[in-house]
């Protein structure tokens, strides 16, 4: 078996004897950092959320008194959900692991939700964009932290439909995470006035994307949204551009884009196009500091919004651990959203009942080549969607946990 | 008009879309073909020299400013010589061994390839543009053909018919098939066999590099892209007949027919398609298509 255990010991510099420390299980607060290491996704979390996760521990010990050790690990899932689930299982079984971060692929999270819950440890979601997770699988021990598949449909949907797009065809990933962004979307489309005129499900990962662009282009729709991510977007939009359909007057809608993305295809491909993120590193003072601090310890490679949300969750969940003196799953996660969010990327924020977390997203536009200063100076803020209208009202999630 | 619902336009479009696909199918099968049908190995780095193809040409183009043209040429002959490296140095040891050993080794080259490939670059991978002369494209009236996928289509099929003739119907091919029949009575008749099985193998690998050039400006140059590759041509390889150069040409193509007909009609399944005729294939004919029973 490929997994690897990237056994990172960071931390563990401090005595023992703090008053949380009686508390936490073993010693230790263990946390496990599970996303794709190797495959499509490996550059929008991956390593780097390893690297974000050592950075939380890192920023934590410098403020804290508690005198908490903490250990990081990591694993690669393989975005595949049985993979994930013995990793899971093997963690907090054998391994003493206190809370699972990341974990992008919706299926995959989705099948370690439930394992989590099960175990009653912490499950700190920041890769996986199923809305989901805080709708109908929510759980007391899940807090779902940066994006989510209502939060992209209401910022690019609402925004595109609104100005002139509003017939849309669907070029949709073909699992879990595909089907909910493509629901969402078409709600958010039908709410702002539009509607769908075809779609079509697409094999995960593929490669060629051209039959799928051609069923597209003869749909005639104005809006051919790509409910897709990583590799399979990037390959989308080179093919649709080598098939001409941009220059026919059908316009790309990136229902799920990451500055990876961007970077890989480069300004002269990717200029114009309008996506929804929560994080950008360019956005003030504080988000430029941390991310140049990242970059310098992941290879020269801005953050991105998962890697962001992966140091954001990891960093308020060790402070609800100080703050509550434990580390029992449902007392943590209860303590996390008693206390509000404050950290230097995602501004203050809070999490609700339903484990959403909430803060302002920012709707983006890919700057021209002419435009950019160098890499990774790639995006403008067309606007900015408060942090309480950004994400699915509570009532609307069907979650069981929220009380009505 | 329309055929089964879809309007007949929309389907030849899908048809060669299907064809395309089935050229790179047809380029890396071929290579697998020639290597196991005169080698006796199963070669799994095939995908990682594919993608060694593509990175190459992506450097030197970066790096060096050589152009499209110019990496057609220089990357095969440059993968190609690293070919020929891992046949001197491991292969070379394994022909007395079970099928079963050079696939390990191939194997796991193929991940220590592809691992430090996407150490070094990545996985998002990085663009290649298309050639100044292919920009643009044919508008067909059923379809827009980019003009690069054309050159694809008829490159591909000048190469593959080119080294099917060449083994085939040339004295040297002759030579070729005579040594994996019987290496020690070719060696009799003063012809250097284990040069020539080193050519051969090299020769495979400069095919996978080839199509993996003319894959970079389509498919982003991604450290697996040959990974996700290789299983398919795999099944077209043994759809084909193992070994068998003919096959490998008429399956890549006809496969990527099929496929393209399954996006149509029913996308979810264009995935598996391909291995559910493999198995239908070796239920009925256990050596393949276009293989013979040994």
């Amino acid at each position: 078996m490929k997994r690897k255990l990237l056994s990172i010991a960071a931390a563990a510099a401090c005595a023992l004897g703090g008053a949380a420390q009686a508390q936490v299980t073993d010693g230790v607060v263990k946390i496990g950092v599970m996303n794709d290491m190797s495959g499509l996704y490996a550059d929008i979390s991956g390593p780097g959320a390893l690297v974000a996760a050592r950075m939380a521990v890192e920023d934590f010990q410098k403020t804290s008194k508690a005198g908490l050790k903490m250990e990081v690990v990591g694993a690669d899932h393989q975005n595949k959900p049985d993979i994930g689930s013995n990793i899971a299982r093997t963690w907090f079984d054998v391994d003493k692991v206190d809370v699972i971060v990341d974990v992008p692929t919706s299926s995959v999270a989705l099948a370690v939700n439930q394992i989590v819950r099960e175990k009653n440890k912490v499950f700190l979601n920041s890769g996986a964009a199923t809305s989901d997770l805080t709708g109908k699988a929510c759980s007391p021990n899940t807090v779902h932290w940066t994006y989510d598949t209502w939060m992209l449909a209401n910022g690019t949907g609402t925004a595109i439909a609104k100005t002139g797009g509003n017939t849309w065809f669907f070029l949709t990933a073909d699992y879990a995470f595909g089907h909910a962004l493509e629901r969402d979307t078409e709600a958010a489309v039908v709410k702002a006035g539009g509607r769908t005129v075809g779609k079509v499900r697409t094999p995960f990962p593929s490669q060629d994307f051209s039959s799928f662009l051609l069923q597209a282009q003869a749909s005639k729709a104005k809006i051919i949204a790509l409910a897709n991510a990583g590799g399979d977007t990037i390959n989308s939009i080179k093919q649709a551009s080598e098939f001409g359909i941009t220059k026919g007057g059908q316009n790309l809608a990136g229902m799920l884009m990451f500055i990876n993305d961007v970077h890989a295809l480069g300004l002269n491909t990717a200029q114009g196009l309008i996506f929804t993120e929560s994080f950008y590193w360019d956005l003030n003072d504080q988000t430029r500091a941390w991310s140049r601090r990242f970059a310098a310890a992941h290879g020269g490679k801005m953050p991105s919004m998962v890697q962001a949300g992966v140091y954001s969750s990891v960093l308020h969940y060790l402070k609800a651990v100080e703050a509550s003196k434990t580390d029992t799953g449902t007392k943590v996660v209860e303590q996390m959203k008693a206390l509000p969010t404050d950290d230097p990327l995602f501004g203050k924020g809070s999490i609700r009942a339903d484990g959403r977390k909430i803060h302002p997203v920012y709707l983006v536009e890919v700057k021209k080549p002419s435009e950019s200063k160098g890499p990774w100076d790639y995006h403008k803020v067309r606007a900015t969607i408060p942090a309480n209208e950004a994400f699915r009202p509570l009532d609307a999630g069907e979650c069981p946990l929220v009380k009505k | 008009m329309e055929i089964f619902g879809i309007p007949s336009q929309a389907l030849f479009g899908q048809l060669l879309i299907g064809l395309i696909n089935g050229s790179f199918y047809a380029l890396l099968s071929l290579g697998l073909a020639v290597i196991f049908g005169l080698l006796n190995i199963i070669n799994f780095t095939h995908g990682a020299q594919y993608m060694l193809g593509a990175f190459v040409a992506y450097l030197g183009l970066t790096k060096f400013g050589i152009n499209y043209w110019l990496a057609l040429l220089l990357t095969p002959l440059l993968v190609g010589a690293t070919g020929v490296l891992i046949e001197r140095t491991m292969l070379k040891q394994l022909y007395k061994l079970d099928h079963l050993y050079g696939l390990l080794l191939t194997f796991g080259l193929a991940l220590i390839i592809q691992g430090l490939f996407r150490n070094e670059f990545g996985s998002s991978g990085m663009p290649y543009p298309v050639p100044e002369v292919f920009q643009g494209g044919f508008n067909l009236g059923f379809m827009f053909l980019p003009k690069y996928r054309a050159w694809v289509i008829v490159a591909s099929l000048v190469v593959c018919l080119a080294t099917w003739y060449v083994i085939e119907r040339t004295k040297l091919g002759a030579y070729l098939r005579a040594a994996t029949e019987n290496p020690a009575l070719v060696q009799a008749f003063g012809i250097n066999v284990p040069r020539m099985i080193t050519l051969t193998y090299g020769f495979g690998v400069a095919l996978a590099a080839l199509a993996g050039v003319m894959a970079a400006p389509i498919y982003q140059v991604n450290p697996t892209m040959g990974a996700d590759l290789i299983i398919v041509v795999f099944a077209v390889v043994v759809i084909g007949g193992m070994g068998s150069i003919m096959g490998a040409i008429v399956t890549g193509f006809g496969l990527g027919l099929i496929e393209g007909l399954t996006k149509v009609f029913y996308p979810e399944a264009s995935a598996t398609v391909i291995f559910v005729i493999m198995a239908i294939v070796l239920l009925l004919k256990p050596a393949g298509l276009f293989g013979t029973q040994k």
